[in-house]
């Protein structure tokens, strides 16, 4: 019985490897570690909260549920862009922390081979890849897999480097 | 609230048992306290109580509360049986309290995932010298005593005989069963306790081998070595039996025979007799405790009935529950009024719908009553508070308790405890005068601290009132001026102004204390542990008559009345028990100082206007004060002027607070949180008293 469970358990957690749901901003090609990922939804209204930082746009309604959504263009100092019927709310759920993502269209889940993800270049300075974790080759195109905790916890150093 | 016990079930019951039994016998203790005699009834209980929580935690092996709990349990099986009349009750008291405190902190410690490390041996070691002076004290009687009880033991033998002979033939079935448990399991004794425990269901002739389980730490080595031996006789049938005994936890061999007649029954019941008689012969007093243990299991079989209907839940479950319930309303009202339907004719589903609202308004109602809980509880570990008060101070105060059945929400009980607690200690410490004083006073000898709850409205109001001397206006204002808190002129100050001071911060002071009454120690604590629930605390006081303090609280967290506002395109919502009226204003009422701040004038007093479109920056075409609305809140004492841009209408609502991510980011200002509206859309609850303070 037990063993059973365990090998579900297993066989789940090897579907889920290697797999990333890829959404696209602008030119490039992003993704996330599928396991984080809850739901996908479409954009709906989105109840704004004073004294945030801009990409925090608000608060959604998630079937009773209220969680913050973050347009990740603005995350990372892109231009803003107008919503449209394409402009997907990815939900993700990492250490009891919910948190939509506003972007740009959502495309596949992909399986990205383990030898096929390198370390991102290391620069030392005017290149900001400290939410890219990794980056996928996929045939000819790449895909920057996203460092999720690190989108949402690195809040706090930002705002102090800032603030100095 | 969500305090939530991540360890196995087995732990989660003891420390739920063990701290409700621990409340009952600080309840008994402190009563006979007040009688300065324990009863007969008394005793029993404690003895049960203690021998009840000896065995659970000997269960779970925590050796430090069982030896405490076994210690004070010999303590009481001593009074019970020799009924001492030598017995110093406060020196009981004091020590079995002190008990009571260690089992409660070592609970506390395994509640926070901790280990039970405490050493009680001190402790356990004064409770065996008074009862070794006891015993000394009361060596004369013991003799006769012994004999007594060997009488009716030998009668109570004989009745066993007879009844085992006379009742016999009404079961049809006899086994033996041999039970071994698995090595190294620890406490084979309580576990062969709880397989006869169990099988006292399904008949009452059981008899087992070795016979003192309870008391005689020596039959674990027996059990180890030969096995627990049951005899009984029942209707079950083999099969049945075997499963009943299969059950059996740490259970590694069983030998189950259906005997063929019940000779090898009587036999054993012959040589049980013998063996008893022996016993007793030999060592009575022994045998007075296997007894007890009989007397004990007996009641304790009669006792389930009563317990069976209640079932402790977990906290967070009713959360959840509540929740759903919330979501369930709303999604109730989304289809009920969905735009689709509208204008159509629909006379059925009109009727559905009527029933359907019917059936989620009672299971709103019914979802938040499950989270009521009165205040009883609460209220009675006070009497332990006055007790240990009194004696350290040297005053007597009687503790009366009215409305304690009144019911708040369990958050809100676990937030009231601590600031009623220090109220209490206040009034005794700083209200209650010493007996020379209050006699002098023409005030009776035993000053009166009164507890009163009562329901009023959607609030709960407690009220601590004590007949001391009262809170000294001019120490305060003294105390007031030296601290520089006043801020406004003496002269123009009521009194309850003047009373009011007591709760800022930092008014208190050592010194004050015995300067005059002034109640200072952490009275901002009680006031700030009661705003973040959203109540309000009061005082009243005549100068030798007594004090009152009010603390109003809100029947529930949860669910709060509030009138909804629009801002642009976003809702807010004020609680409702802050708003003092709302209006629109004439262009004349407003007045603008140099720095821009504006202000109102309403029946000669002016207020600030606070913007929200420009405190929240939000998009609105109104910002003209006369094409808006004026909504004036108040919170403790302090008037402000919200300005919106319409009313949307008043509704209960549901309060959720803001998503971890927003309040890890920052704590926004004056927003308390959200709530979802019948729309589906999210409206913020403004922070009335944080608004003011923008």
């Amino acid at each position: 019985m037990a063993d059973l469970v365990e090998d579900i358990m297993e066989m789940e957690e090897d579907t889920q490897k290697g797999r990333f749901l890829t959404f696209s901003l602008g030119k490039e090609s992003y993704g996330i570690e599928i396991k984080y990922v809850t739901e996908i939804i479409g954009i709906q209204a989105i109840t704004e909260i004073p004294e945030l930082p801009e990409y925090v746009k608000g608060i959604i309604n998630l079937r009773g549920k209220i969680i913050p959504v973050m347009d990740v263009r603005l995350r990372f100092k892109k231009e803003p862009r107008e919503y449209n019927d394409r402009t997907c709310v990815v939900v993700i759920d990492i250490k009891d922390i919910s948190i939509g993502l506003i972007v740009d269209t959502v495309s596949e889940v992909l399986t990205i081979p383990e030898n096929s993800i390198v370390e991102p270049p290391k620069m030392n300075k005017g290149f900001n890849n400290r939410y890219i974790k990794n980056i996928g080759k996929v045939g000819n195109d790449v895909k920057l897999l996203l460092d999720c905790e690190k989108l949402l916890t690195e809040n706090e150093l930002e705002d102090l480097s800032e603030a100095m | 609230m969500s305090v939530q016990y991540t360890n196995e079930p087995m732990l989660d019951m003891l420390i739920f048992e063990t701290t409700q039994l621990i409340e009952q016998l600080e309840q008994s203790i402190l009563n006979s306290e007040k009688s300065s005699c324990y009863t007969e009834d008394a005793i029993n209980e404690i003895f049960r109580i203690m021998h009840t929580i000896k065995g659970s935690s000997a269960m779970m092996m925590f050796n430090n509360i069982s030896t405490l709990a076994h210690s004070m349990e010999d303590l009481f099986y001593f009074l019970r049986e020799e009924k001492p009349s030598n017995v110093d009750c406060s020196t009981l008291s004091d020590l079995l309290l002190e008990g009571v405190d260690f089992i409660k902190l070592e609970v506390e410690k395994l509640k926070n995932g901790d280990n039970a490390d405490g050493d009680a041996a001190a402790l356990i070691d004064r409770i065996n010298k008074f009862l070794s002076v006891l015993r000394q004290g009361n060596n004369s009687t013991v003799s006769t005593k012994e004999i007594k009880v060997g009488q009716i033991d030998t009668k109570k033998q004989q009745y066993y005989i007879s009844q085992s002979k006379v009742e016999a033939s009404t079961y049809n079935n006899a086994y033996k069963a041999i039970i071994y448990f698995e090595d190294g399991c620890g406490m084979e004794n309580i576990r062969a306790y709880s397989v006869i425990h169990n099988l006292k269901d399904f008949t009452d002739q059981i008899f087992y081998l070795p016979d003192d389980i309870i008391d005689n730490d020596e039959c674990i080595e027996a059990i180890r070595n030969g096995g627990f031996k049951v005899y009984l006789k029942t209707d079950c049938s083999y099969e049945e039996m075997h499963k009943i005994f299969m059950q059996t936890i740490f259970l590694k061999n069983l030998e189950l025979i259906q005997l063929e007649n019940d000779d090898e029954l009587k036999q054993f019941l012959e040589e049980k007799e013998f063996t008893d008689q022996e016993y007793f012969n030999k060592a009575p007093c022994q045998h007075a405790i296997y007894k007890e243990a009989k007397e004990y299991t007996d009641k304790e079989l009669h006792s389930p009935p009563t317990q069976q209907s209640m079932i402790s839940v977990s906290v967070s479950k009713l959360d959840k529950l509540m929740d759903l319930v919330g979501e369930m309303v709303i999604a109730e009202a989304m289809v009920i009024q969905n735009p689709d339907l509208k204008d159509l004719e629909l006379d059925n589903f009109q009727k559905a719908a009527r029933q359907l609202n019917k059936i989620t308004d009672e299971m709103q109602d019914m979802v938040m009553s499950i989270r009521m809980v009165p205040l009883s509880a609460t209220f009675h570990k006070m009497h332990r508070v006055v007790r240990d008060m009194c004696k350290k101070l040297g005053k007597e105060v009687e503790l009366k308790i009215f409305g304690e059945e009144t019911e708040v929400d369990k958050n809100i009980i676990e937030h009231i405890s601590d600031p009623l607690m220090h109220l209490v200690r206040n009034a005794i410490d700083h209200g209650i005068e010493p007996h020379e004083d209050r006699l002098a006073k023409g005030k009776s000898q035993a000053g009166i601290i009164t507890l009163e709850a009562k329901n009023a409205g959607s609030e709960v109001q407690v009220i601590v009132k004590d007949d001391g001397k009262g809170l000294s206006k001019e120490g305060i204002l003294k105390k007031a001026k030296e601290n520089g808190v006043l801020y406004k002129s003496q002269e123009d100050m009521t009194d309850r102004e003047i009373f009011n001071l007591i709760f800022l911060p930092g008014f208190s002071t050592k010194d004050s204390i015995t300067e005059f009454s002034g109640r200072g120690v952490g009275m901002d604590v009680v006031t700030k542990n009661i705003e973040t629930i959203g109540g309000s605390v009061s005082v009243d006081s005549v100068p030798e008559k007594g004090t009152i303090i009010m603390l109003k609280i809100p029947l529930t967290l949860a669910i709060i009345d509030g009138m909804n506002i629009r801002v642009g395109k976003s809702r807010y919502t004020i609680p409702t028990i802050s708003i003092k009226e709302s209006f629109r204003p004439n262009e004349g009422d407003i007045i603008t100082d140099p720095d821009g701040n504006e202000m109102i004038m309403v029946r000669g007093q002016c207020y600030p206007i606070l913007r929200l479109h420009e405190i929240y920056r939000v998009k609105t075409g109104i910002t003209n004060f006369v094409d808006g609305i004026i909504i004036m809140v108040e919170q403790d004492g302090k008037s402000t002027c919200i300005f919106a841009d319409e009313l949307l209408g008043q509704q209960q609502v549901v309060v959720k607070s803001l998503p971890e991510y927003i309040k890890n980011y920052k704590k926004i200002g004056g927003l308390a949180g959200c709530t979802l509206l019948g729309d589906g859309s999210i409206s913020l609850i403004l922070d009335v008293g944080g608004l003011i303070n923008i």
